[in-house]
């Protein structure tokens, strides 16, 4: 207790030596690419440490491809090798499950949390925070595309890539991860946080039943087919089924769908997203 | 540099048809500590926020370190630290990580360590953020706000809900960054926070600003006797010995104790003798006055008196 205590102003809380220096103003903002690097960095972590975001990213699609490889429960709608057919629909799901449904959840919260309101009073700029979200979601697909490869492999699958088709089919995922990471930020951006949990989860198991990655859409009567093959996930599931199963490119079908889903969602998302 | 930190002219902020900020006014000075003092919903965090560049104004002027806050937002950003009143930071993020992160966006930060250590954080470094205490919360969100060596740190609610240990050293923080040159600006409704830390104190109440100045002019000199007894006493007996223009207050305290404020329109009136005259009355009616002092004015007392929420009178 202070004797002084109506008088006691800031300067008789002593501070301690050296404290002025330490704070003594400095301010600069840290190269763009240190700020997106180190963004990228935090993002990636706490995608990789979220217990159902890694279920949903790595375990459901090798389980996937694992259960249905091995046993011959469902009709994958071929005659070669169970592998072959599943591996290109259980990549698309898995591109999905990255940049659509874990993107647009962890956003969702982050925006709860205040999150992405702080960040805005940081000199990391929105363009800077979009950039690391999409490094970070990018450097999860590529380790998932890896691991389910390698898995595929291991399980006998031969696929008929050229390097036309291998190019090809680069540039369709880069194009899926896109629309996916629009559609998903649209729904964080302006959905309460757990209307965005639940609304990003049923739209996954939706897409994992109706779009065609467990069966080709063919396996539907016509009109359904139809409906379906507008979707992203078949868009982008087809597109690898193309190249991976049968050789050949992709249909530009398959780019125009994926282009039309990003120039719609992203123009949305621009417009309507909500940073709180 | 001779510019204000901040400068607020006539500022409005509404809500549908709520007005959270209507008029209000005031300036910061650069390496000073200036308080806003008011109750919950005074529009203390709106006019934060505005100067944040969270949120629109909708009239009025706000200038901070001499720019527009959105439309200059690129340019102010590395210059300002930010506090916000909760969250902010990813449920998963561990305390150190994010720290280090904030450093990142800058070009030359405080060593996160040293930061974490001045605050008691460095055993909470590995522990994500939704398992920090409310009060670790509080101050890894305060060492944020600090960390990119800011001109001027906004500071909303900093030390709300800390236990006595923590908040001593969020006082002693503050203190450190005036003494460094950082223009600090926080909204409290402590009145001792206020009266501690602020070289200015602004008193704001539904939107306005009510009073403003330095502790010491806020309170003045003036000064009140305060005692309190198991029963009841004559108030307006004792008031009819007292010099013109005095005024007794009276209230039920815990313990179904009574306790009295006497107090002078002239603050030179309450000398020695007008102690002497009140224990006087005491002695005559056989009064114990006990607690008996005479209390210099306090913040809470003026803000009070402002703000008409004062002891009733008898």
């Amino acid at each position: 207790m202070t004797e002084h205590t109506s008088s006691t102003t800031a300067a008789a809380v002593r501070p301690e030596p050296g404290d002025a220096a330490l704070f003594t103003p400095a301010p600069g903002a840290a190269p763009m690419w240190r700020m997106v690097a180190a963004q990228a960095g935090m993002e990636l972590r706490v995608m990789l440490r979220n217990g159902e975001q890694f279920l949903l990213t790595m375990v459901i699609p090798v389980l996937l491809l694992v259960g249905f490889s091995l046993t011959s429960v469902l009709d994958v709608g071929t005659e070669g090798a169970r592998v072959d057919a599943l591996t290109p629909g259980v990549l698309a799901l898995a591109i999905m499950s990255t940049s659509f449904t874990g993107l647009a959840i962890g956003t969702g919260f982050e925006r709860r949390y205040g999150v992405l309101k702080r960040l805005g009073a940081t000199p990391l700029s929105r363009f800077g925070l979009l950039a690391a979200k999409t490094l970070a979601v990018l450097c999860v697909q590529a380790v998932q595309l890896v691991l389910l490869c390698a898995v595929a492999l291991a399980l006998g699958w031969s696929p008929q890539a050229t390097p036309a088709g291998v190019l090809a089919a680069v540039a369709l995922v880069l194009l899926a991860t896109a629309a996916f990471s629009s559609l998903g930020l649209l729904m964080a951006g302006t959905l309460r946080a757990e209307a965005t949990l639940a609304g990003a989860n049923l739209v996954y198991v939706l897409m994992l039943g109706l779009g065609g990655v467990l069966f080709p859409v063919s396996a539907f009567p016509g009109p359904m087919e139809q409906a379906v093959s507008v979707l992203p996930v078949t868009a982008l599931g087809s597109g690898l089924r193309s190249v991976l199963a049968e050789g050949s490119l992709p249909g530009l079908g398959a780019f125009a769908v994926l282009a039309a889903w990003t120039l719609v969602c992203g123009l949305l998302a621009a417009r309507l997203f909500r940073w709180e | 540099m001779d510019t204000a930190a901040v400068e607020v002219v006539d500022l409005v902020k509404r809500y549908g048809t709520t007005t959270a900020v209507s008029g209000l006014t005031f300036s910061a000075r650069r390496g000073a500590v200036t308080a806003l003092l008011g109750p919950n919903g005074a529009g203390k965090t709106s006019t934060i926020e505005i100067c944040e560049g969270f949120r629109r104004a909708d009239g009025g002027r706000v200038r901070v370190l001499g720019l527009d806050p959105v439309a200059d937002a690129g340019a102010l950003k590395p210059r300002v630290g930010v506090m916000p009143q909760s969250g902010g930071v990813p449920t998963g993020a561990r305390a150190g990580e994010w720290l280090r992160l904030m450093a990142s966006f800058h070009a030359r930060p405080v060593d996160p360590g040293l930061l974490l250590e001045r605050l008691g954080l460095t055993s909470a470094a590995r522990t994500p953020f939704r398992r920090l205490s409310g009060g670790q919360q509080q101050r890894l969100s305060l060492a944020c706000a600090v960390v990119g060596r800011p001109e001027l740190v906004f500071l909303d609610e900093p030390t709300a809900g800390l236990d006595p240990q923590a908040r001593m050293a969020t006082w002693d923080l503050v203190s450190a960054l005036r003494a460094a040159g950082v223009a600090v600006i926080l909204t409290t409704h402590h009145m001792e926070e206020a009266e501690r830390l602020s070289d200015h104190v602004v008193i704001i109440d539904r939107g306005a600003v009510v009073a403003e100045g330095t502790p010491a002019e806020l309170t003045g000199s003036r000064r009140e006797v305060c005692f309190s007894t198991a029963a009841p006493v004559d108030a307006d007996a004792l008031l009819s010995t007292l010099p013109p223009g005095s005024r007794v207050g009276s209230a039920r305290a815990a313990g179904d104790r009574h306790e009295y404020v006497i107090g002078t329109e002239d603050p030179e009136q309450l000398g020695p003798e007008f102690l002497a005259t009140v224990t006087a009355w005491c002695a005559s009616t056989g009064v114990l006055a006990e607690d008996l002092r005479v209390r210099r004015r306090t913040l809470e007392d003026v803000f009070l008196e402002l703000t008409g929420r004062e002891l009733r009178e008898s």
